[in-house]
C-alpha cells in the first residue's frame, strides 16, 4: 500500500475536489476559523470556570514565595496609599479645602489603581500567554477578561482594607455604601472591555507595552485622584471644554461614584451631570465594542 | 479498532497544505535600531526587501486521516513535523491549500496553563479547566489523574507547589493532566520521552485508549520504538515534503534506511545525514533507558 514519492510529487496529490468533497461530506470544517458572534459569546460562557481558576490561580501565585503571603494583597495597596498621603497630603498640601481627605485620596487610588492594572495587564494578555495560546483551545477573550477579573479579587482586598480605613477616619456606614456595587460592575465592564482592545493591540504591537505606563500615568493625573474635579470646574478661569471634558473622563467618572458612595462628606452636587448615564454609556460602549474589536481578530492570535 | 477503520470516517483532510513562516528582521543590520526604523517607515517595500525571510515549512502535503488510527509523523529535524501538527490544530494558518477536521483536534500539552507557585491539586483543576473540561468531569477524574502520574507514590506530593517537584515528576503529572480529557483528535508532539520506564508503558496504553475512545491520534517522536508500538500508519516528512504514506513497518524501514540505521533493533534517532558527530553518541547511548525529559523540538 504504501508508495514512496519523489519531490515533489505532481501526480499523487489527489483532486482539489475530492479532497473537499470527502470533507464536506463528512461534516468536517476547517481547522482554527474564527467562530460566529454568539457562538463564541457561547464558548466564552463555556469557560467561564476556566476565567475565574486562572485569574485566582494568578493572584494566589503573586505572592506565594513571600515570606508574609497573601498578607501582601491588603499591605500593597495601604502602602500605595500612604506614599500618595504623603506626597499629595503633606508634601505638596493638595488637601486643602477637600473634607475627609485621607478617605477621598485612598478611594481614588484603590478604583485607579484597578483601572490602571487591569489595562496594563490586558496589554500584555496575549503577547505575554503566547505559550497558552499557542497550545490549547480557548476564546482568547479568557485571558483579557481573566486578568480584568484577578485586579477586581485584587481591588476586593483593597476594598476590605478601605473600610478599615474610612471607619478610622470617622466616615459613618451608611446605606449608600450599596451603591458601590452598581459602581464596581460598571467599572469592571468598562476595564475589561478596554483591556480586549489593548489586548488586540499588543498582541499586534507588543512595543505597546512599553508605551503605556506614561499613557496611564498623564491619564491618573487628569483624572482627579488625589485632586477634586469638582473644585477646579468651580472657578471660572477654566474654559468649560475642558470642564466638561475633566467631567466625562471615565476613570473620573468611576472614581466619584465609589467617592460618592462612600465618603459621606463626598455630596451628591459635587458629581458632575447625569453621571450614572455616563457611567452606564461608557461601560457598554467600551465592553460591547472592545469584545467585537477582540473578537475580529480571533483566529490571528498567536501566530506569525 | 478494526471494526472503526473499516467504517472509514475520515477525521482529519489535509489538502494541499503549504505552511510558510515569516521571520522578521533578517536584514541586514538586523535588530539594530535603524534597520528596525527602517521597516516601520517603508512599510510598503517588498517582504525581502524589509528584512523579512521566508520559511517554506511544509510543502503541498495533503492526507487522509480516519477515525481509529494511529498515525506517527516522523523525519529528520527541520522537516516540518510539529508545524503540520500545530497547523492541523488550527493554531498555525496555512499559506495555502486547506485542513478540514472532526472537531476541535488538541495538541497534548497543557504545561502552559500550570503555574509553578500552586500545588499540583490545583494545578490538576486549572490545566483541565484550561482544556475545557466542566468541574464535575475534573472532580470524578481527579483521584485517576494523580494515581496514573504516580506522584503520590512516593508521599504527598500533590499538595506540594509544582515548583518543588523534579523534572520527572513535573512532566509526567503534565501528560496526566493532558490525557485525561477524551479528544476527537489528540495531536501529541514527543510526549511518551517524559518520565521512567513505568510511567512510558502506562503512557503507551493510555495512548492506545485514547484512541479506542476517541478517534484519530497523531504522533510526533524520534523514538523509532513508540512510533512501532502505538502507530500502525506513519507519515514521513522530509524538508516539507510528504515522502511516504503506509504502514507502520513498510515507512520505518525505508526511513532507517535513508537514516542509516541498520539494525532492526528500536532505534531513535534521525541523525541528520551532515550532522553526524553528536548524533552518533546519541544513538549508542540510547536504547534502553528513555531520555530525560525531551523537550519538544520544532522540527
Amino acid at each position: 500500500m504504501s508508495q514512496v514519492l519523489h519531490t515533489p510529487p505532481p501526480t499523487q496529490a489527489p483532486a482539489d475536489d475530492d479532497l473537499a468533497a470527502l470533507a464536506a461530506r463528512h461534516g468536517l470544517t476547517v481547522s482554527g476559523a474564527r467562530p460566529s458572534l454568539p457562538e463564541y459569546v457561547r464558548q466564552l460562557w463555556a469557560r467561564r470556570h476556566f476565567i475565574s481558576a486562572f485569574a485566582t490561580a494568578k493572584l494566589t501565585a503573586q505572592y506565594s514565595q513571600a515570606k508574609l503571603g497573601q498578607v501582601w494583597q491588603v499591605m500593597t495597596p495601604l502602602l500605595n496609599a500612604a506614599v500618595y498621603y504623603f506626597i499629595f497630603g503633606v508634601l505638596l498640601g493638595t488637601k486643602h479645602n477637600v473634607p475627609d481627605y485621607v478617605p477621598f485620596l485612598v478611594t481614588g487610588v484603590f478604583i485607579w489603581t484597578f483601572t490602571q492594572s487591569s489595562i496594563m495587564a490586558g496589554t500584555r494578555a496575549i503577547s505575554g500567554n503566547l505559550g497558552l495560546v499557542r497550545a490549547l483551545h480557548f476564546p482568547r477573550a479568557a485571558l483579557p477578561i481573566s486578568f480584568a477579573l484577578q485586579q477586581l479579587q485584587q481591588l476586593l482586598f483593597s476594598m476590605a482594607a478601605l473600610v478599615v480605613i474610612l471607619l478610622c477616619f470617622g466616615v459613618p456606614v451608611a446605606a449608600s455604601w450599596l451603591l458601590a456595587l452598581p459602581a464596581l460592575v460598571l467599572q469592571f465592564t468598562f476595564n475589561a472591555g478596554v483591556s480586549m482592545v489593548m489586548a488586540r493591540m499588543g498582541a499586534k504591537t507588543p512595543d505597546i507595552a512599553q508605551l503605556m505606563p506614561f499613557v496611564l500615568r498623564t491619564w491618573m493625573y487628569v483624572s482627579g485622584v488625589m485632586w477634586s474635579i469638582d473644585k477646579l470646574a468651580k472657578k471660572d478661569d477654566l474654559p468649560h471644554v475642558v470642564t466638561v471634558l475633566l467631567e466625562l473622563n471615565p476613570a473620573a467618572v468611576y472614581i466619584d461614584l465609589m467617592r460618592f458612595a462612600l465618603i459621606d462628606s463626598f455630596h451628591a452636587r459635587s458629581l458632575p451631570p447625569h453621571v450614572w448615564a455616563v457611567a452606564t454609556g461608557w461601560a457598554l460602549l467600551a465592553g460591547i465594542g472592545g469584545f467585537i474589536y477582540f473578537w475580529k481578530a480571533e483566529e490571528t492570535y498567536g501566530r506569525g | 479498532m478494526a471494526e472503526n477503520v473499516n467504517d472509514k470516517v475520515p477525521t482529519v483532510v489535509a489538502d494541499r497544505v503549504d505552511i510558510v513562516y515569516r521571520v522578521n528582521g533578517t536584514g541586514a543590520g538586523r535588530g539594530s535600531a535603524t534597520a528596525a526604523l527602517n521597516r516601520i517607515l517603508r512599510r510598503e517595500q517588498t517582504e525581502r526587501a524589509a528584512g523579512v525571510r521566508r520559511v517554506h515549512a511544509v510543502k503541498k502535503v495533503s492526507f487522509v486521516a480516519y477515525k481509529g488510527e494511529a498515525i506517527g509523523l516522523i523525519g529528520t529535524n527541520g522537516s516540518g513535523k510539529s508545524t503540520l501538527l500545530k497547523a492541523v490544530a488550527g493554531l498555525l494558518p496555512v499559506e495555502s491549500g486547506h485542513i478540514y477536521t472532526h472537531g476541535q483536534p488538541s495538541l497534548l500539552g497543557v504545561n502552559a496553563a500550570l503555574m509553578n507557585d500552586l500545588t499540583g491539586e490545583r494545578n490538576v483543576f486549572l490545566g483541565g479547566l484550561a482544556m475545557g473540561m466542566p468541574r464535575e468531569q475534573i472532580k470524578e477524574r481527579y483521584q485517576d489523574i494523580v494515581d496514573f502520574s504516580g506522584i503520590n507514590e512516593k508521599g504527598d506530593f500533590i499538595t506540594l507547589p509544582m515548583r518543588t517537584y523534579s523534572s520527572g515528576m513535573a512532566a509526567r503529572l503534565r501528560f496526566s493532566i493532558a490525557a485525561a480529557k477524551d479528544h476527537d483528535v489528540l495531536l501529541i508532539d514527543e510526549a511518551l520521552a517524559t518520565g521512567d520506564r513505568s510511567f512510558q508503558k502506562r503512557s503507551e496504553a493510555r495512548i492506545r485508549e485514547l484512541r479506542r475512545h476517541a478517534g484519530t491520534v497523531f504522533l510526533v517522536s524520534h523514538n523509532n520504538k513508540s512510533i512501532r508500538d502505538t502507530c500502525e500508519r506513519v507519515l514521513w516528512l522530509e524538508r516539507g515534503e510528504l515522502r511516504m504514506d503506509g504502514p507502520t513497518e513498510e515507512v520505518m524501514k525505508e526511513y532507517e534506511a535513508f537514516t542509516g540505521d541498520k539494525k532492526p533493533a528500536p532505534k531513535k534517532p534521525a541523525p541528520k545525514p551532515d550532522a553526524t558527530k553528536t548524533k552518533t553518541e546519541d544513538t549508542k547511548a540510547d536504547t534502553p533507558q528513555p531520555d530525560a525529559p525531551k523537550v519538544a523540538l520544532p522540527s
